[in-house]
C-alpha cells in the first residue's frame, strides 16, 4: 500500500463513495464524522460521492468505498466499472458485505415480493438475489456493520493514507464487552445475545444498553454458531429465536446462511 | 415554423438520499412531461415483514433510511403498541420525543449546510464550497458542529446515531441517566445560539420566486408542534385519525418510477407534507420566542415559497434545541424502561413526523404477535407527485436559462423537498426534453 502514500505526495489521492442497494446510512457515516471530515476533504480529493456533490463521474480512483448490495441488472455493470476505476476497491457495510437485510428475498420468490410491493410488477427491473460486492468484484478490505463503525472507517481511511493495513479486528463481540465491564446480559439476565458470534466493531453497544447483541456486524472470524445455539437451547429460548436473530442485516453471510439452514425452519 | 423539442436531463442526481434522475421533456416551451425517475433498486421490506415478529419492526424498518431511522423506529412501535393497547408512560414518551428531536437537528442541518446551501451559492457541494471561500468553510463547520449535536442527543437516547439500538416496542431497553443526557446541555447551548447566527446568513441568500397553492398535509397535536402524535390535518380542511390514512390517501404506481406515488383519494390532487408543512398548519404550537425568530427573518406563515424551506428547516432545528433543552432539564429516569408486552391479533397504525414529512405506518399482526400485512408508505413517496407538479409549474421561470443553469435551477427544485430515495423505493437523474 506504499504506492497509496507515495501518490498521496505527488498529489492527493482520489476517493470515490458508490451506492448500491442500501438505505445510505454506511455512507452517511462519512459526513458523520464531523470532527474529521474538512481534515478529510483536504487530504484526499473526494472526486465522486453523489450524496455530498454535484461532481460528475471521471477518470480513476485511489479508494473507492462501495455501500449497498448488487440487487437490479445495471448495477452488474456499475460494479464492475467502479472496480476497473480503483485502486482499493472497500465493500463497507452489510449490504455491501453480505447482501443486506434485502437478502431475505434470496431463495424466495422475487415475483411474489414484487407483487406483495407493487400493482405492475412488470415496470420493475430486480435480480432473484441481492448478493455482496465480492460476489461480483475483487475487493480489497470490508469493513462490517450495520451500520459500520464511525471510528473503524476513520481508521481505515487514516491506514489508506498512510499506506499500511487499518486495524480492524475481526474477534467477537463478546471480547469488546468483557473488556467494556459489561455484565453478560445471556448468563445474568438470560437474554439472548449473539455476543459470542458476531464481529467486533460497535463496542459492545447492546449490552451497554442491557440488550442482546443482534448480530449487525455478521459473523465473527471462526464464529461457534452451534455452541451458542445449544446454549439458547439449554436456557429454554422459543426455538425459533435463534433463526431470526440470524435472520436480518447479514443473513446470506455465509457463517450466518449455513447455521439458519441446518436449523429447522420455523414458520409463523 | 417547426416545432422545436428540448431535454433537460439529469441522469444521476447529487445531494439527494438515494438514487434518482429527472426528465423535462418541453415543446415550443411547454412542459409536455415532467418525471422524477427513482431507479434506486427496491428492497422489498413490506414483503419480508409478513411472517417476522412484530417486536422486530423498529429494528427492521430502520433500515429503510440511513437519515431518518429514528422516524421509521418511531412509526413502527407506535403502530404496534396501538394493537397491544400500550400507552407510554410520561418518561418513556419524554425520551421518544428527546429522540427525534435530535434526528430533527441531524437530519435537517444535514439538508440545509451540506446538500441544499451550495446551491444558493453556486458551488457542486458543501466540501468545495469550504475551500472557495473562508467565511463559507466557517459557516460549513458551524453547520457540521450543529450536525454533531444533533447527533450526541441520538446517541445518548438511541446507543447511536445512525440505526439506533436503544428503541423497543414497549419503550427501551435502558432507560438514559440523567447524567448522560446532562452532559449534553453545554453543547445543545451552543448550538442553539449558533442556529440563530446561521438564521441571519439564510437572509442573505437569493431565492427564487415559488409561490404555489399547496395542500399540506401533517400532524396537529393539541398543544405540542407535531412529532409523534397528532391528527391528520390539510390545508383544505382535513382533519382526520390517523386510522384514517388509506381513506384519505392512495399509493398508486407509476411507469417510471420504483417508488409509489402518494396522491388525495378525493380529487387525485397532489400534496405537500414535511418541514413547510408543519410550519404553516402548527405554528400556533410553537413557543413565542420561536415566532418572533421566524418574523425576524421574514417567515412567518403562510410560507408558500419550497425555496425557502431552508429557512424553515433552521427554524425548526432551532424549536428542537429548545425543546431538547426543555425535555432533558425537566427529565427524571422514573419508571420502568419498557412495559410488558403482550401479543395479540388486530391492526395498528401510525403516522409519525419524520423531517422530511408524515411518515405512515400500519401492520396487522395474528395473535402470537407474527406480522400478517406490512404496509409503510414514506414522506419522499407522498411528495414525489408534488415534485413533479412543481417542475411542470416551474419550468417556464427558468428554461430560457443556458442549459447548465436550467438544470440546476431544475435540480434545486427538487432538493427543496430534501428527498430521501432511499426511504421511497418500495426514488432520482433530472432529463429536461424539449421540442
Amino acid at each position: 500500500m506504499t504506492g497509496t502514500a507515495e501518490a498521496g505526495r505527488a498529489r492527493p489521492p482520489r476517493l470515490g463513495v458508490f451506492k448500491f442497494a442500501s438505505c445510505d446510512g454506511c455512507q452517511l457515516s462519512l459526513l458523520d464524522c464531523e470532527d474529521e471530515l474538512l481534515a478529510l476533504s483536504e487530504a484526499v480529493q473526494i472526486a465522486y460521492f453523489l450524496e455530498a456533490t454535484r461532481q460528475p463521474l471521471a477518470g480513476q480512483f485511489d479508494v473507492a468505498l462501495v455501500e449497498g448490495s448488487i440487487s437490479a441488472p445495471e448495477q452488474l455493470e456499475q460494479i464492475r466499472d467502479v472496480r476497473q476505476r480503483s485502486r482499493y476497491l472497500v465493500a463497507i457495510g452489510a449490504c455491501a458485505t453480505a447482501g443486506g437485510i434485502q437478502a431475505l428475498r434470496n431463495g424466495a420468490d422475487v415475483a411474489d415480493f414484487l407483487s406483495l410491493v407493487y400493482a405492475r410488477p412488470d415496470f420493475i427491473q430486480t435480480l432473484a438475489d441481492s448478493t455482496p460486492i465480492s460476489a461480483h468484484v475483487a475487493v480489497d478490505f470490508e469493513l462490517r456493520g450495520c451500520p459500520i463503525d464511525k471510528k473503524q472507517l476513520v481508521e481505515l481511511l487514516l491506514a489508506l493514507l498512510a499506506g499500511r493495513r487499518p486495524r480492524v479486528p475481526n474477534h467477537a463481540v463478546c471480547l469488546e464487552c468483557k473488556r467494556a465491564g459489561y455484565v453478560c446480559v445471556m448468563v445474568t439476565q438470560g437474554t439472548p445475545c449473539l455476543g459470542p458470534i458476531t464481529h467486533a466493531g460497535c463496542g459492545a453497544l447492546c449490552p451497554g444498553y442491557d440488550r442482546g447483541c443482534y448480530g449487525c456486524f455478521g459473523p465473527a472470524a471462526r464464529p461457534n454458531v452451534t455452541s451458542l445455539q445449544a446454549q439458547f437451547a439449554r436456557t429454554g429460548m422459543a426455538p425459533d429465536t435463534f433463526q431470526r436473530l440470524l435472520g436480518t442485516f447479514n443473513v446470506a453471510a455465509p457463517a450466518f446462511a449455513a447455521a439458519r439452514q441446518a436449523l429447522p425452519i420455523v414458520s409463523p | 415554423m417547426t416545432a422545436t423539442t428540448r431535454t433537460i436531463q439529469v441522469d444521476a442526481l447529487a445531494r439527494v438520499e438515494g438514487e434518482g434522475a429527472l426528465t423535462l421533456r418541453l415543446r415550443d416551451g411547454i412542459v409536455e412531461a415532467a418525471e422524477l425517475r427513482i431507479y434506486e433498486p427496491p428492497r422489498f421490506y413490506e414483503a419480508f415483514l409478513r411472517g417476522r415478529d412484530a417486536a422486530e419492526t423498529p429494528d427492521i424498518t430502520a433500515r429503510i433510511c440511513g437519515i431518518c431511522p429514528v422516524a421509521y423506529q418511531m412509526s413502527a412501535v407506535h403502530a404496534v403498541e396501538r394493537i397491544y393497547g400500550l400507552t407510554m408512560t410520561p418518561t418513556l414518551r419524554v425520551l421518544r420525543r428527546l429522540i427525534y428531536c435530535g434526528e430533527w437537528i441531524e437530519s435537517h442541518v444535514l439538508h440545509v449546510f451540506l446538500l441544499h446551501a451550495p446551491d444558493f451559492v453556486g458551488q457542486p457541494g458543501a466540501l468545495e464550497m469550504a475551500r472557495a471561500r473562508p467565511e463559507w468553510a466557517s459557516l460549513v463547520k458551524t453547520g457540521l458542529r450543529i450536525k454533531k449535536a444533533g447527533n450526541s442527543i441520538v446517541r445518548a437516547v438511541g446507543g447511536r446515531e445512525v440505526h439506533p439500538i436503544n428503541v423497543k416496542v414497549g419503550g427501551f431497553y435502558r432507560l438514559p441517566r440523567r447524567t448522560e443526557l446532562a452532559a449534553l446541555v453545554p453543547e445543545l447551548t451552543w448550538a442553539e445560539q449558533a442556529v440563530r447566527d446561521c438564521l441571519d446568513w439564510s437572509t442573505t441568500l437569493d431565492y427564487p420566486e415559488g409561490d404555489g397553492a399547496y395542500d399540506f398535509v401533517a400532524l396537529r397535536h393539541p398543544d405540542e408542534y407535531p412529532m409523534n402524535e397528532g391528527r391528520l390535518v390539510s390545508t383544505s380542511g382535513l382533519d382526520a385519525d390517523v386510522t384514517e390514512f388509506d381513506q384519505h390517501f392512495a399509493e398508486q404506481q407509476v411507469p417510471h418510477s420504483n417508488a409509489l406515488q402518494a396522491r388525495k383519494r378525493q380529487d387525485g390532487g397532489t400534496y405537500f407534507v414535511g418541514p413547510l408543512a408543519r410550519w404553516n398548519l402548527n405554528h400556533d404550537r410553537l413557543p413565542a420566542a420561536i415566532q418572533a425568530a421566524a418574523r425576524a427573518v421574514g417567515l412567518a406563515p403562510p410560507v408558500l415559497n419550497p425555496f425557502r424551506s431552508l429557512g424553515v428547516r433552521l427554524l425548526e432545528v432551532l424549536y428542537a434545541f429548545g425543546e431538547a433543552l426543555r425535555l432533558i432539564a425537566a427529565y427524571e429516569p422514573e419508571g420502568p424502561a419498557s412495559l410488558p408486552v403482550e401479543p395479540r391479533a388486530g391492526t395498528g397504525h401510525a403516522a409519525t413526523e419524520a423531517p422530511r414529512g408524515l411518515l405512515y405506518h400500519r401492520y396487522a399482526t395474528d395473535a402470537a404477535g407474527h406480522i400478517l400485512d406490512a404496509v409503510i408508505v414514506p414522506p419522499t413517496s407522498q411528495n414525489q407527485a408534488q415534485i413533479e407538479d412543481d417542475l411542470r409549474r416551474l419550468a417556464p421561470t427558468f428554461v430560457d436559462l443556458p442549459e447548465e443553469q436550467a438544470t440546476w435551477r431544475a435540480e434545486m427544485l427538487i432538493r427543496n423537498y430534501d428527498p430521501c430515495i432511499s426511504c421511497a423505493t418500495h426514488f432520482l437523474r433530472l432529463k429536461v426534453e424539449r421540442s
